[in-house]
């Protein structure tokens, strides 16, 4: 696939310029993929470390069922929502596929990084421009989202059909192999919790690169992931 | 004798044929099996001649066999072990020493193929396996060899099944699970630290009636008794539900009854059949008595740091420190990163702009 780093001299990316760059799905995707995934989180964190217990007979109550509850319904959100996306990879437009794709064997990609670093060091005072993702952004999302996700739902699904059981399709899709291969189920949930602070700490950088770039860029961001279309400022 | 038959040697143990039927019953109940099935085991032992059994010990406490010999149903327990001890255990069985190794040897020759072979304890691998010596000689060897005419092989307890704590970390005498060290025959784990003395004598009356093993999941455990969680049998799963907890020991919730979790419980993570049939003749098991499960039926339970934590350590990092306490500070190095750094983009921000008015 082909690396969105536009030159400078591109009449795509010239100052005042509109381009449309993620389709409406994707946008749809993002936002109720980030919002399933703070609730993956704050549930998760809690189904490790419950709240303070409740008084009252136990028929009364239901918090911790209710939580897990909430997990496993966003989890189904975040799961599925991944298939569709993976979908809109292969019918929409080619900035559609770039999370899916790294152009490993690119030196301009690479050059890319390697100037956006330099960026964030202070060495550069201009950004390049980029009609998609930039290279630095691409690298992290495919190996948060991607990647973490995708383990995310492998070893969550296999916890999950511990609980449902010889016959679920969780079980025979995922627990029948993932807890022989950590060895036991206690290491499957220890790395799907370790899993969940990288997603978290991507987040938490992600925000915050997003805002600057969005402030501090050439081309706007946060907004393009609103509306769709990216404009390039000077 | 090779053409006795189970039911001929029960009959000469003084069994009467109405304690043989209720224990072909007793058998099918416990082995979870249709009652339809009482006549086929008893069918079976009628007719098959029995298979011996040869009982080793590598490096253990014997707490298999103290688990065994404490089966609930005396039944189960007096024909199984007297089948056994017709055999070889060198704990239990009458003869010693020099009488005891001939008549292993002599099992070996005139059932070769034939008989099963119940290793409790591993061998050490380390110093050519002289951390365990039998005999005079390295227990290892005695392994294999007992192992290579076998028909199958049973894995008692966590040792056996997994190496347990002499396997720990370090483990300096490399005490090493059976099913690696013997890979060319099928055979079966029952894990745990003892294993359930109902689940010892429900898997090897199978094995000896069927003459098959029962069936097993993807890590060699007969699915009858570990295809589920302690957690999905749980007497207190209401309360975790509920979302109610032993806080600390001998709270409130503790006098309760109320959900071992926030205690460590391995009970979400561990397969095992102790919330179903419990210890010492369904008597209780270790949550019932107010203790949570520390795992010890599972791969690798010694080396996950504290039986009460509910996040245990992850070992690959070198260090001691499980999940939070990684990702926690982490999080919270980035947090401060980012923070500093949307400082200096400020600032430095800021100056440019001065220095931009400046020159203008
Ligand atoms: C971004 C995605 C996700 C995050 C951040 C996340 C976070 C967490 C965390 C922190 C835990 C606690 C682990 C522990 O026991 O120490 C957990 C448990 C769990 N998660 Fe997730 N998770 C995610 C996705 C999923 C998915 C896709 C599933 C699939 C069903 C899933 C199913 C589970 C299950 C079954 C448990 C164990 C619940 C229990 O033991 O009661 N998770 N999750
Ligand atoms: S005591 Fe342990 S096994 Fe029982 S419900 Fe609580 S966590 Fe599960």
């Amino acid at each position: 696939m082909s690396v969105d780093i536009a030159s400078n001299a591109d009449l795509e990316t010239a100052a005042g310029n509109t381009v449309y760059v993620y389709e409406a799905p994707v946008r749809l995707w993002h936002w109720i993929n980030a919002l399933s995934i703070v609730v993956l989180a704050v549930t998760g964190y809690l189904i490790a470390s419950p709240l303070p217990s409740v008084g009252g007979e136990a028929s009364d109550n239901f918090l911790m069922g209710y939580i897990r509850f909430t997990h496993f319904t966003a989890a189904y959100v975040f799961a599925i929502g991944f298939l569709v996306r993976l979908y809109w990879a292969v019918v929409g437009n080619h900035h559609a596929r770039q999370l899916f794709l790294l152009p490993l064997n690119d030196a301009k990609w690479w050059a890319g990084i390697w100037h956006e670093l330099r960026w964030y060091f202070f060495f550069e005072k201009l950004t390049q421009k980029y009609v998609g993702h930039n290279p630095l952004a691409h690298l992290c999302m495919y190996l948060a989202i991607t990647v973490g996700g995708l383990f995310m739902i492998v070893t969550g699904f296999a916890l999950y059909g511990e609980g449902a059981q010889e016959g679920h399709w969780s079980h025979a899709l995922f627990t029948s192999w993932v807890i022989p291969l950590f060895g036991q189920s206690q290491s499957v949930h220890s790395w799907h919790h370790l899993a969940a602070w990288g997603i978290v700490i991507f987040i938490m950088i992600h925000i915050y690169a997003a805002l600057r770039w969005e402030f501090m860029s050439r081309q706007t961001v946060i907004s393009s992931m609103i509306s769709g279309t990216r404009t390039f400022r000077e | 004798m090779a053409s006795e038959t189970f039911y001929e040697v029960m009959r000469r143990q003084g069994i009467t044929r109405r304690s043989f039927m209720k224990f072909c019953s007793l058998t099918a109940a416990s082995l979870g099996l249709a009652p339809a099935f009482a006549s086929k085991i008893a069918n079976a032992m009628e007719t098959k001649p029995r298979t011996p059994v040869i009982w080793l010990h590598g490096l253990e406490c014997t707490c298999c066999s103290e688990s065994f010999i404490r089966s609930a149903h005396p039944l189960a327990k007096d024909v199984v072990l007297s089948m056994l001890s017709l055999d070889y255990d060198d704990t239990l069985m009458a003869a010693a020493g020099h009488q005891a190794e001939a008549a292993l040897e002599e099992i070996k020759k005139k059932y070769k193929g034939n008989y099963i072979l119940a290793v409790e304890g591993n061998p050490p691998l380390n110093e050519d396996g002289m951390y365990c010596i039998q005999g005079g000689r390295p227990f290892v060897e005695v392994l294999k060899e007992t192992a290579a005419d076998a028909k199958a092989i049973i894995s008692w307890g966590a040792c056996a099944s997994w190496g347990c704590v002499q396997a720990a970390k370090p483990n300096p005498t490399r005490a090493t699970p059976v099913h690696k060290v013997i890979t060319d025959k099928p055979i079966i784990k029952v894990p745990g630290c003892p294993p359930i003395a109902e689940v010892m004598t429900g898997v090897i009356t199978y094995m000896l009636t069927f003459d098959r093993l029962p069936e097993l999941d993807r890590q060699g455990r007969p699915k009858m008794f570990y295809g589920q969680r302690i957690h999905d049998k749980c007497y207190r799963r209401p309360h975790f539900d509920a979302g109610q907890f032993v806080e600390s020991w001998d709270d409130d919730g503790a006098r309760k009854g109320f959900c071992l979790y926030k205690m460590g419980c391995k009970g979400p993570t561990t397969y095992n059949a102790c919330s179903t049939m419990r210890w010492n003749g369904g008597v209780s098991f270790p949550i019932q008595s107010g203790h949570g499960c520390i795992g010890c039926s599972e791969e690798g339970f010694w080396d996950k740091g504290g039986f009460y934590n509910r996040v245990t350590n992850i070992n690959q990092f070198g260090i001691e420190a499980n999940a939070d306490k990684v990702g926690g500070t982490l999080a919270g190095v980035a947090g401060a990163a980012v923070v500093a750094h949307a400082a200096v983009s400020a600032l430095s921000r800021a100056r440019s702009g001065k220095t931009e008015q400046g020159e203008k």
